[in-house]
């Protein structure tokens, strides 16, 4: 079975980034990680290719030149990456990135896609949809379990209420959710390994792309602010400033 | 008069309160219809024409995934009638469909907003919250349309208004041939206590809390108040509490007169979730915590002194 995983590099969380007030895109720190909700999908991927058989393939649109975060998910185990570069990409939205990736899909050849709900970063949410309409095959999204048999893919799909069982044949494009697999470490071997392994770089060109972007930012401006509190120490009665508080408002 | 579509998924028998919030918003944009997704009844119709929707496209999806069927039927709808915007909420079915219709029309879709707006030329704009809500990103469409806008949820209230029963029009749904798929059971977990979305109070634990045994000290704050139960998505990712507790990005969004935050230290992706609360109260040891950025009263201590000295107050009433 040939897994391919989307995965994204994303500005570390811990080092934030800030948008540019001229052009209104994000200016992405130097460093890049694999968005550690990315990791679910990988485990994922890893465990499907282990019990079933096949190859576990990463595919990734992102900033030219970088490739940490990626090393760290072919770290966890994948075989091989495709990374698709180019600056023309630079401030893409999900309906441009999901183009990439479904172009890069039916190039490289795939039995199922998966791909987190969202990234931390831009949080869409509608990039593995996107994918399964270009690619014409069902996308069965938020899944908290996912099972493969018989050409068929059963998932857990999260729903406001609980969850509904969901199956569709293969190929086929499945979103997990945070939580559905503990995902691994990467062992010292695997990270050794993964600076052997193979990786294709593409351009949007090479895919055949038309790069056309239908949506801008005008402006970003500051929110209005909340008025500042009143923060204090607990020296043995911040339980009695709750308790006021909460009379004030007339909870209690 | 400027055409204006919203989703609404059916919820417990009827259109969710998301839908009705989206519907609100449509109405005052423009003349109202609404995509219904669902299995519909007279009362669903009369609740949709009492908050101003003037027409229903209603698609019955049975035990078929709705996304690939419906959001092919709603592109040839979408061909017929030029709909100026199509409104989504940030939710599961909304944002599956938003998603495929979005590729099946070429049109871009824009996610997160808070507002959405229609100029006297017929341009669309929407507003986001971004930096987990302390920046405003206002984007505009340079494309044509249709406008595909997903709003979070609580960005409109829902308000009626008193209007007739709409017309109804059944929708069939089309073959989508390898795009189908099929729901085979549904689980409805138990619900305790109130409902995070309604909830006047919610007392909310995030990684501070230590262990997930000490979740416990939350729900003894909780129920004395009569508050409903939230949580981070890190202690959510960690296993401790089931993800329908998760408030922020990935999870709820609420908006309650009073917010305690316990151990959370505020990440952006929690705060866009509740910072609209009307009060919120924070207990943390770190008092560099970005939740302290936003409460009304800030406890800088150690969550396993304050908590239980609150749960015996609160509960000697």
């Amino acid at each position: 079975m040939r897994i391919l995983v989307c995965v994204k590099q994303i500005p570390d969380p811990a080092n934030p980034s800030r948008f540019d007030p001229e052009t209104h895109r994000l200016i992405r720190t130097e460093d890049q990680i694999l968005d550690d909700t990315d990791r679910y999908g990988v485990e994922m991927g890893l465990r499907l290719a282990e019990a079933g058989g096949g190859s576990v393939t990463l595919m990734s649109m992102g900033p030219v030149g970088r490739a940490q975060g990626i090393r760290q998910a072919l770290a966890m185990g994948a075989d091989q990456a495709v990374m698709i570069e180019d600056e023309n990409l630079e401030g893409s939205d999900a309906l441009t990135t999901a183009r990439i990736l479904a172009a890069a899909a039916e190039q490289t050849g795939f039995d199922l896609i998966i791909c987190g709900t969202e990234s931390t970063d831009g949080y869409s949410g509608v990039v593995p949809q996107m994918i399964a309409e270009l690619l014409g095959v069902a996308a069965l999204t938020y899944a908290t379990r996912v099972e493969v048999a018989d050409d068929q893919v059963t998932i857990h799909r999260q729903t406001s209420a609980g969850y509904d069982v969901v199956i569709s044949g293969l190929p086929a494009v499945v979103s997990v959710t945070a939580g559905v697999v503990e995902p691994r470490y990467p062992t010292f071997r695997g990270i050794m390994q993964a600076k052997r392994k193979p990786t294709e770089t593409l351009s949007a060109s090479d895919l055949g792309v038309f790069i056309s972007i239908g949506q801008e930012v005008v402006s970003v401006l500051p929110a209005p602010e909340r008025e500042a509190g009143m923060i204090a120490e607990d020296e043995g009665e911040g339980h009695l400033l709750i308790l006021e508080k909460l009379r004030e408002v007339k909870v209690i | 008069m400027a055409e204006v579509w919203t989703f609404c998924e059916e919820t417990d028998g009827g259109p969710s309160s998301l839908g009705l919030e989206l519907l609100t918003k449509a109405r005052k944009l423009g003349s109202a219809t609404v995509l219904y997704v669902g299995a519909g009844s007279p009362q669903a119709w009369q609740v949709l024409g009492e908050h101003g929707a003037s027409r229903v496209f209603h698609f019955n999806h049975g035990e078929t995934l709705a996304a690939a069927p419906v959001s092919t039927a709603t592109a040839a709808l979408a061909a017929d009638h030029s709909p100026d915007v199509i409104l989504f909420g940030q939710a599961y079915t909304d944002r599956d469909v938003a998603g495929r219709l979005a590729a099946r029309l070429g049109s871009p879709v824009l996610s997160n907003a808070v507002d959405v707006t229609l100029d006297s030329a017929g341009r669309v704009g929407s507003r986001h919250e971004i930096s987990g809500g302390s920046e405003i990103a206002e984007a505009v469409f340079s494309s044509s349309g249709p406008h595909l806008v997903i709003a979070r949820p609580k960005s409109f209230a829902a308000e009626p208004v008193g209007g007739p029963t709409p017309e109804v029009v059944p929708m069939d749904l089309p073959d989508v041939g390898r795009s189908n798929a099929v729901i085979t059971e549904r689980h409805v977990r138990e619900r305790k206590g109130p409902d995070l979305e309604e909830a006047a109070v919610i007392v909310s634990g995030g990684r501070g809390l230590g262990a997930a045994e000490h979740y416990s000290l939350v729900e003894g704050v909780a129920a004395p108040l009569g508050a409903a139960t939230g949580a981070t998505r890190a202690i959510v990712d960690a296993g401790w509490v089931p993800y329908a507790k998760q408030v922020g990005q990935t999870g709820k969004t609420v908006k309650p007169d009073v917010y305690i935050a316990c151990g959370i230290s505020g990440a952006m992706q929690h705060l866009v979730g509740m910072k609209d609360a009307k009060t919120i109260i924070a207990i943390n040891k770190d008092p560099d915590a970005p939740i302290f950025t936003i409460a009304d009263l800030g406890i800088v201590g150690d969550v396993h002194k304050v908590m239980p000295k609150l749960i015996r107050e609160l509960s000697a009433g």
